[in-house]
C-alpha cells in the first residue's frame, strides 16, 4: 500500500479517501441535522463560535477527499459533477444543504405540527403554529367578498360552467378546429358576459356597458356580410352608431331593468371581491386588451404617419405611468370627463382603465412579433394580389402571434399580478380582503396566514400558467 | 402630386375620431367644473400646504407649498428608486449567474428564488411584508444590537449616522482619483497599442481610489466619527432611539420586496444574455490565446451586454413604476403625498392626477430615449 498524501486525493487509494471522506461529510450532516431536528449539539463542549462553523469545516474536508475524477464509481462521479467541481462550490453546496435541513423543522413545526386547523373561533389558535381557523372561518369572504352567502352558488355554477365551456377546444374533432377561433373570439366571450350580467350580478349593473357589448357583437355578425372593400370604414362607423341609437333611440328607461332575470336577486358590484373577482377583471381585461393592442400595434406599423403617431403616443403614454395613477384616474379624474347623467359602474372603468393599460404592453409585444417576420412574407403575401387586411389576417397575423406567444403569456401574468391594485377604487379582491379582514377586532394578529394562504393561490395560479404559456409555446413551435 | 383618397380617409377619420374624443371630454369637464363650482389652474402649488409628511429628506412642514409637498414625494420615490435598483441588480446579476452554475443545488435554488418571487404579485409581497414580517419585530427597548450600533426594531432600522469634518476636501480626493483614473486608463491604452505592453490597471485604479482618499484623513485633516443611536424613555412604556439615521418600516418593506421582485427579472435577462453569447465565441477567444479573463472582460462580456441591457433597463423602468405601490402602505412617495394628501385637500384631480403622470411619464420616456441612444451606439454595424 503505497504512502498515502492527504492534501493530494488520487485514484491510488480511492477507497481509503472514499470511506474517510464519506465519513466526515455524512457526520456534519448528521450534527447539522440532529441540531435542527432535535435541538441536539453535539459538539457543545467546543468554543462557540468553532461549534458553529465545525459542520461546514467537516463537510468541506470530506468533499475535497471524495473529489477524485475518473474514481470509475458512476454515482461518485455525478455528485462531484453536479455539487462538488471546486472548493468554491463544495462550500457552497454545503451551506445549501445545512440551510435546507435548518430550515424544515421551522417552516413544518408552523405550517403542520403546532398550527390549529379545528374550532371556529380564535380561542383555539394559542399555539406557536400557524393558525389555519382563521382562513377556515373567513374563507367564504376570500372567495367572494362581500356576495351574499346564499347566493354564491351563482358564481360557483358560472365558473363551472365557463370553464367547462373554454374546455371545448381539447374535445373539438377535427371537423370543428376550423371554428374554434371564432368560437373563442367572438361565442365565447359572448356567453361569459351573459353570464355575468345575467347571472353573477343579476340586476342592472352593466346597463350602459350592455348597449355597447350589444351593438358590438350586432355590428360583428352584419360585418360578416360587408364587401371586404368597405369593411375598414363599416367598423369605424357602425358599431358607434348602434350603439347611439341602441341607447338614446331604442330602449328608453322602462327598460332599465334589461338585466334583470326572474327569482334573481341584484348584487351590486360594490359586494363582489375576493378571488373570484380576481377572476372575473382578469378575464374581461384579457379579452378586451388583446384586440386593442392588436389594433394599436398594427397602428404602429401602419404607413399613414398619422395613424402611427397616434398609436406611438398612446401606447408610450399607458406605458410610461404605473397602473396606481390610472386607477387613481379612473376613480378621481374620468368621472368629470364624462356628462353629468352618464354613470358608469366602478368595476367597469376599473376593468376598462386595467384594459387600456395592458393594451399598451401588448401591443408592444405584438409588434416586436411583427418586425420580426422576414419581409419576404409581407412581399409573398402582395404578390398573390392580397389586401392590406387579408394579408394580416391569413399570412401575417398567425406567424406573428405565434412568435410572441411567451410573450403574451408574460403579459397576462402581469395582468393577474395586477388586479390587487384596484383597492385604489375600492374594490376588494383577495388582497383587500385579507386587509379587511386583519383589522376585524375579533381576529387581530393573523396577518402573516391570510397573506402565506394568498400568496400561495397566487403562486399556484401564475406558476400553473406559466407552465402552459411553456407548453403552448413548444406545442406552436415550428421550423421556420 | 400622388394624391390618393384611399390613403387620406381612413387618417382623417382616425385623428377625427381623436378629436372628437378629446373634446367631448374637456367639454365635459368643463361642465362638471362649473357645476361644482372648481376652477382649473395650477396656482395652488404656491399656496401653504399645511400637512405634514412623517419622512421627507428635504426640510419640509406644513408651513411650506404644494409644490415643496411634491418634491418631498418625488425625492422619496426617487430614493426607493434606486436603492432598489441597487440592491436588484447586485442580487439579479448574481441570481442569473448562479442559475447557468454546473452546481445542480446552487442552480436549482436560484431557479426556486426565481419561481417563488416572481409568481407573486408585489403588492402581495409589500403587505407581506409590511404587515406581517416587519411587525414580528422587537420593540425598540428589547432590540438586540447588531454589530453593536444597528437596532432592528418594529419602529424601523437604526443606523449611526457619519459625522463628517471637512467633507469637500474628501469628496475632491475621490474627483481627483476618479480623474487620475480616467487619465491612467487612457494612457495605458496608448502604451499598449503602440509597444504591446499591459499596464496593470485595475491594480493601480484600485490603489489610487483607496489611497486619496486615505490621505485625505492623515493631510487634509477630514475626519469621522459616528453618531450612534441610544435609546430614550419617552414615558413608563414608550421608548424610542435618538441621534443616528432612522429608516421607516416602510421604506425597509418597499426597498426589500421591490427589489427582491425586479431581482428576480434582472436574473432571467442576465441568464439569457449569457446564454446568448455563442459558444464557439468563446472557444475562437481562447484558442488565439487569450487568458479566461481577457476572454470574458473582452469578448462574452460586450456582446452579452448588448443583450442584457436593453430589458434590465425596462426593469428599471418597472420597477420605479412600482414604486408607487408605495401608498398602500403609507410610505409618503410621489403618489401617496401628491395624488393622495394634497389632491384630498385641493379637489383638484384633473390638476394633480395630470401633474403626477406627467412626472411619470417624464421619468420613463427620459430613460428610454437614453436607452435607445445607448443601444444605437452598442448596436453591431452591419454593413
Amino acid at each position: 500500500m503505497s504512502k498515502i498524501n492527504f492534501l493530494k486525493p488520487d485514484k491510488s487509494n480511492l477507497y481509503t479517501y472514499l470511506y474517510l471522506g464519506s465519513f466526515l461529510f455524512f457526520i456534519s450532516i448528521l450534527d447539522v441535522f440532529l441540531n435542527s431536528f432535535f435541538k441536539l449539539n453535539l459538539t457543545g463542549f467546543l468554543p462557540n463560535f468553532l461549534s458553529f462553523l465545525l459542520p461546514l469545516i467537516l463537510g468541506f474536508i470530506g468533499l475535497y477527499f471524495i473529489r477524485i475524477e475518473y474514481s470509475g464509481i458512476n454515482k461518485l462521479d455525478l455528485l462531484n459533477k453536479h455539487i462538488n467541481t471546486n472548493n468554491f462550490n463544495a462550500i457552497l453546496s454545503l451551506l445549501i444543504i445545512f440551510v435546507i435541513i435548518k430550515s424544515i423543522p421551522p417552516l413544518l413545526s408552523w405550517f403542520v405540527i403546532d398550527a390549529s386547523f379545528a374550532g371556529d373561533s380564535k380561542d383555539v389558535c394559542s399555539g406557536s403554529g400557524a393558525c389555519w381557523t382563521y382562513i377556515k372561518v373567513w374563507i367564504r369572504r376570500f372567495m367572494y367578498g362581500m356576495y351574499p352567502n346564499a347566493e354564491q352558488w351563482r358564481i360557483n355554477l358560472s365558473f363551472v360552467a365557463l370553464m367547462l365551456l373554454g374546455s371545448v377546444g381539447y374535445f373539438a374533432t377535427d371537423k370543428f378546429k376550423k371554428y374554434l377561433t371564432l368560437y373563442y373570439v367572438v361565442i365565447y366571450p359572448l356567453i361569459a358576459f351573459l353570464f355575468i350580467f345575467f347571472f353573477i350580478s343579476g340586476g342592472p349593473v352593466f346597463f350602459d356597458f350592455s348597449y355597447g357589448i350589444i351593438a358590438a357583437i350586432l355590428s360583428i355578425i352584419i360585418g360578416f356580410f360587408i364587401p371586404s372593400r368597405f369593411k375598414f370604414y363599416y367598423f369605424l362607423i357602425v358599431p358607434l352608431a348602434l350603439y347611439i341609437i341602441l341607447k338614446y333611440f331604442l330602449f328608453f328607461d322602462e327598460y332599465i331593468e334589461l338585466g334583470k332575470l326572474d327569482g334573481l336577486n341584484w348584487v351590486e358590484t360594490g359586494a363582489w371581491g375576493g378571488l373570484s373577482l380576481t377572476f372575473i377583471i382578469s378575464f374581461f381585461c384579457l379579452i378586451f386588451c388583446f384586440p386593442i393592442g392588436m389594433a394599436f400595434a398594427l397602428g404602429r406599423r401602419s404607413s399613414f404617419p398619422l395613424i402611427r403617431y397616434i398609436s406611438i403616443g398612446f401606447i408610450e403614454f399607458w406605458r410610461g405611468v404605473p397602473l396606481i395613477t390610472v386607477l387613481f384616474m379612473s376613480a378621481v379624474m374620468f368621472p368629470m370627463f364624462l356628462p353629468a347623467d352618464f354613470f358608469i359602474d366602478k368595476l367597469v372603468r376599473c376593468i376598462i382603465a386595467i384594459s387600456l393599460f395592458e393594451a399598451a404592453y401588448v401591443a408592444e409585444v405584438i409588434r416586436g412579433g411583427l418586425q420580426a417576420l422576414p419581409r419576404g412574407q409581407y412581399e409573398a403575401a402582395k404578390s398573390l394580389g392580397m389586401g392590406y387586411w387579408r394579408m394580416h389576417i391569413f399570412v401575417i397575423l398567425p406567424q406573428a402571434l405565434k412568435l410572441v406567444i411567451p410573450g403574451i403569456a408574460n403579459t397576462f401574468l402581469a395582468l393577474v399580478k395586477d388586479t390587487p391594485l384596484i383597492f385604489v377604487v375600492g374594490l376588494l379582491e383577495i388582497v383587500g380582503m385579507l386587509n379587511l379582514a386583519k383589522t376585524n377586532p375579533k381576529w387581530l394578529g393573523f396577518a402573516m396566514e391570510g397573506y402565506v394562504f394568498a400568496a400561495i393561490i397566487f403562486w399556484i395560479i401564475c406558476y400553473a400558467m406559466s407552465k402552459y404559456s411553456y407548453n403552448l409555446e413548444q406545442k406552436y413551435k415550428t421550423d421556420r | 402630386m400622388n394624391f390618393k383618397l384611399k390613403d387620406i380617409v381612413p387618417q382623417l377619420i382616425t385623428v377625427l375620431a381623436v378629436i372628437f374624443i378629446f373634446g367631448f371630454f374637456t367639454y365635459n369637464a368643463q361642465i362638471n367644473m362649473e357645476n361644482r363650482g372648481i376652477d382649473f389652474g395650477y396656482g395652488f402649488l404656491s399656496q401653504e400646504s399645511s400637512f405634514d409628511v412623517q419622512f421627507s429628506l428635504i426640510e419640509y412642514d406644513g408651513s411650506h407649498s404644494y409644490f415643496r409637498a411634491y418634491l418631498v414625494g418625488l425625492l422619496n420615490t426617487i430614493l426607493v428608486s434606486v436603492i432598489g435598483i441597487i440592491i436588484a441588480t447586485i442580487l439579479g446579476v448574481i441570481v442569473g449567474v448562479a442559475r447557468l452554475s454546473p452546481n445542480y443545488l446552487i442552480n436549482k435554488f436560484a431557479a426556486f428564488y426565481v419561481e417563488f418571487f416572481r409568481n407573486i404579485p408585489l403588492l402581495l409581497q409589500i403587505f407581506f411584508w409590511y404587515f406581517a414580517a416587519l411587525r414580528a419585530l422587537p420593540l425598540p427597548q428589547n432590540a438586540e444590537a447588531i454589530f453593536g450600533v444597528f437596532f432592528l426594531t418594529i419602529k424601523g432600522l437604526y443606523v449611526p449616522a457619519f459625522i463628517w469634518q471637512n467633507l469637500s476636501i474628501f469628496l475632491y480626493s475621490i474627483i481627483a482619483a476618479v480623474l487620475a483614473i480616467v487619465i491612467i486608463r487612457i494612457h495605458a491604452k496608448k502604451v499598449q497599442e503602440n509597444q504591446g505592453k499591459q499596464i496593470p490597471v485595475f491594480y493601480i485604479s484600485l490603489g489610487l481610489l483607496f489611497i486619496l482618499p486615505l490621505l485625505s484623513f492623515f493631510i487634509g485633516g477630514v475626519s469621522l466619527s459616528f453618531e450612534v443611536p441610544v435609546l430614550k424613555q419617552l414615558a413608563t412604556t414608550s421608548f424610542i432611539y435618538e441621534g443616528g439615521v432612522s429608516l421607516p418600516p416602510e421604506l425597509i418593506a418597499l426597498t426589500l420586496s421591490l427589489s427582491l421582485y425586479t431581482a428576480t427579472f434582472i436574473a432571467e435577462c442576465v441568464r439569457a444574455g449569457i446564454q446568448g453569447v455563442s459558444k464557439g465565441q468563446k472557444e475562437a477567444a481562447a484558442s488565439i490565446g487569450l487568458t479566461p479573463n481577457q476572454v470574458l472582460k473582452l469578448v462574452i462580456m460586450p456582446q452579452a451586454l448588448r443583450i442584457i441591457i436593453p430589458p434590465t433597463t425596462n426593469q428599471y423602468l418597472n420597477l420605479t413604476k412600482n414604486s408607487s405601490l408605495a401608498a398602500a402602505i403609507a410610505y409618503p412617495d410621489l403618489v401617496l403625498v401628491f395624488a393622495g394628501t394634497a389632491l384630498m385637500q385641493t379637489g383638484k384631480a384633473i390638476e394633480i392626477v395630470s401633474i403626477t403622470m406627467f412626472t411619470y411619464l417624464t421619468l420613463s420616456i427620459s430613460i428610454s430615449i437614453l436607452m435607445n441612444w445607448y443601444n444605437k451606439r452598442i448596436a453591431i454595424q452591419e454593413k
